[in-house]
């Protein structure tokens, strides 16, 4: 177990490249960290740099209070949990999970252990002398996490080990996967472009956009104070409405409804932020929402309309009556977030 | 009571004539292997006399243990067995050292970030348009100087280097995914770890079908043996047979049964091989378990 402490780290490509900007965090001893941020984002760069696997440009990479900028990736005592489970075909489930013992010299008694308990742990024991080939992709999956605990590393890496499986084995593992690093106690980085599997499973996410961290937090500090616009719309399914509001006076006007709303410090236009499920239906609400459809989800429904022609999206109850054309609505001012419409900050 | 049988597959029209031309071409094929049986199996004078004919003779054993078992030529001990015996020598270990070579190239310029990767592996590739038979004196002179005339070293490593099998190779290492380089290395396995564990394992089709390709390319050969090769006990099968029939001296006869019956012997191993390792070929070139 151990914390990682990121001191400026950047990656810049021999192509001049930057996919990390310089980046600077700590993730303490056993804490499940998400990478999380659409594709192209610098999230996988990030996890392959912890791993060794990519070179870093500039700034410290502690793990354990060890730099380890320059060691190799076998000598970080890591574990890497790849996409396509990377696991070799040519090798029975056995000797995968093996291996990393077998090539650190480990006695031969102590792997057959080894292997044994964490096969008995991911109920893989039946599976043990079938190759890759004869297993499915959750028990590959499945192996591929064998692998990485079986060797008692300091650190768990995941890049996107889901994204393989179909949905329904995905939430399957999902749990799973967290459950073993809750008993395990290891200190996780997690790559995914889920948004979901970040909400889910991390202690802490970070949102990455464009090589830069947007913001560093707890699943409900994120969902609920997210630091740009960017993280509103990239967290939450369906993302937070954005509507431009304009000021009036010492408050903020949209559509028809005055905002009462204190922004004497800013002059900027300003973008406002709510939840869909943040707006509620109400007969003698300020807004009127031309609802456009109506999307039937079991639970609950959403509504996709528009407020004086800017989209919206109202989350309402299973037991609401709804029908498309104008109703009310109203919210609540302690749940709007305001940003920058320029620089897509937030404002305090 | 119940008929189980399975309803009787229609043959059509199509198919049997389809079948037709093939058994006619395979017979057409066959008919030179069977005028050397023929030939192997009459006496040398009737050969002179009648040249190539219908007439099955008795002589075949007496060839056989003729061409197996009793030297010819004037000082070695080149019997049909020790001929048999270089022949293989010669293609084994042609197979195996172009797959060693060739499979040691295509790691290094794949896996290694070498200056001049990609350069160094056209210059290979370009080694395609210059054959043995190009730089034959050259590379006589090169195997002449360093004493190995009359070795199996000397017929054997200045074959091994290979365009060919270093491409193949190159491909199928190319095709390797990324991740499973990446997970060993976080598995603590080293180049050479990575090579002997991983990838010769995954590659173990590929081998079998080089070395198919391989040992009947080595054994086939002619010109480079000939040249290395002027000690009796030294000749390979392919070139063994030709020394028997060009004897034709005052009034001996050349030994056309001898020389026929070798000519079959000769063909049998590569046959063998391919018609064994048959399946592994075509998996090894077409598909692969990564």
């Amino acid at each position: 177990m151990a914390h990682v402490h990121f001191g400026a780290v950047q990656k810049i490509y021999a192509n001049g490249f930057e996919a990390v900007k310089p980046a600077s965090f700590t993730i303490t001893d056993g804490e499940f960290v998400v990478l999380v941020g659409p594709s192209g984002c610098g999230k996988s760069t990030m996890l392959r740099m912890i791993a060794g696997l990519e070179e870093i440009s500039s700034g410290v990479l502690r793990i354990a209070d060890r730099v380890v900028n320059d060691i190799d990736p076998a000598d970080r005592d890591i574990a890497m949990v790849f996409q396509n489970y990377a696991l070799y075909p040519h090798m029975t489930v056995r000797n995968n999970i093996g291996y990393g013992l077998k090539n650190r010299a480990v006695p031969r008694d102590v792997i057959a252990k080894k292997v044994d308990e964490a096969a008995s742990m991911l109920n893989l024991t039946e599976y043990l002398d079938r190759k890759p080939s004869q297993l499915s992709g959750g028990q590959r999956q499945r192996v591929a996490m064998g692998r990485a605990i079986v060797r008692d590393p300091a650190l768990f890496l995941f890049d996107e080990p889901l994204s393989n499986l179909d949905a329904k084995l995905r939430n399957q593992m999902r749990i799973e996967i967290k459950a073993l690093q809750r008993r395990l106690g290891v200190t996780s980085v997690y790559v995914t472009h889920d948004q979901v599997e970040a909400m889910t499973m991390a202690d802490r996410i970070i949102v990455m956009n464009g090589g830069v961290i947007e913001q560093i937090g707890t699943p409900a500090e994120i969902y609920k104070n997210p630091a740009s616009t960017f993280v509103a719309s990239f967290m939450g399914a369906p993302p937070m409405n954005l509507l431009n509001v304009t000021r009036d006076g010492t408050g903020l006007r949209l559509a028809d409804q005055v905002l009462n709303i204190a922004v004497t410090d800013i002059d900027e236009t300003v973008t406002l932020g709510i939840r869909p499920e943040d707006i509620v239906p109400d007969p003698n609400g300020s807004l009127s929402i031309h609802v456009d459809i109506i999307e039937e989800l079991g639970a609950h429904r959403l509504l996709h309309g528009r407020l004086d022609e800017q989209p919206i999206t109202v989350h309402v109850p299973k037991d609401h009556d709804v029908m498309t054309g104008v109703s009310r609505f109203s919210m609540p001012l302690h749940a709007v977030s305001l940003f920058d419409a320029k620089s897509g900050l937030r404002l305090s | 009571m119940k008929f189980s049988q399975k309803p009787l597959k229609r043959i059509r029209i199509s198919t049997v004539m389809d079948h037709l031309v093939l058994i006619l071409g395979a017979l057409f094929m066959l008919v030179p292997m069977l005028m050397v049986l023929q030939l192997a199996s009459v006496p040398d004078v009737e050969i002179i006399q009648r040249g190539p004919s219908l007439h099955i003779g008795d002589q075949l054993d007496d060839n056989f243990i003729k061409a197996m078992f009793e030297a010819s030529g004037f000082s070695g001990e080149n019997t049909g067995l020790s001929m048999l015996m270089n022949s293989f020598i010669l293609g084994i270990g042609f197979a195996i050292g172009k797959i060693v070579l060739g499979m040691m190239a295509a790691y290094a310029i794949v896996y290694f970030r070498l200056r001049f990767a990609t350069l160094a592996f056209w210059a290979i590739f370009t080694t395609l348009l210059l054959p043995l038979e190009v730089r034959i004196l050259p590379s006589y002179e090169i195997v002449q100087s360093l004493g190995m005339l009359n070795t199996y070293q000397g017929l054997i490593v200045p074959l091994i280097a290979s365009a060919t099998a270093t491409f193949f190779f190159r491909q199928f290492f190319m095709s390797v995914p990324e991740e499973l380089v990446e997970a060993a290395r976080i598995d603590g396995a080293g180049p050479v770890k990575f090579f002997v564990d991983i990838l010769v394992p995954l590659s173990r089709t590929m081998i079998a079908a080089m070395f198919i390709i391989m040992f009947v390319y080595g054994w086939n050969q002619y010109l480079w043996p000939t040249m290395i090769t002027t000690d009796e006990d030294m000749y390979t099968l392919v070139r063994g047979i030709k020394q028997i029939i060009q004897v034709f001296e005052g009034t001996n006869l050349p030994e056309y049964g001898r020389g026929n019956l070798l000519a079959m012997i000769a063909v049998i191993p590569p046959v063998l091989i391919v018609v064994f390792f048959q399946s592994w070929f075509v998996k090894g070139l077409t598909e692969s378990d990564k």
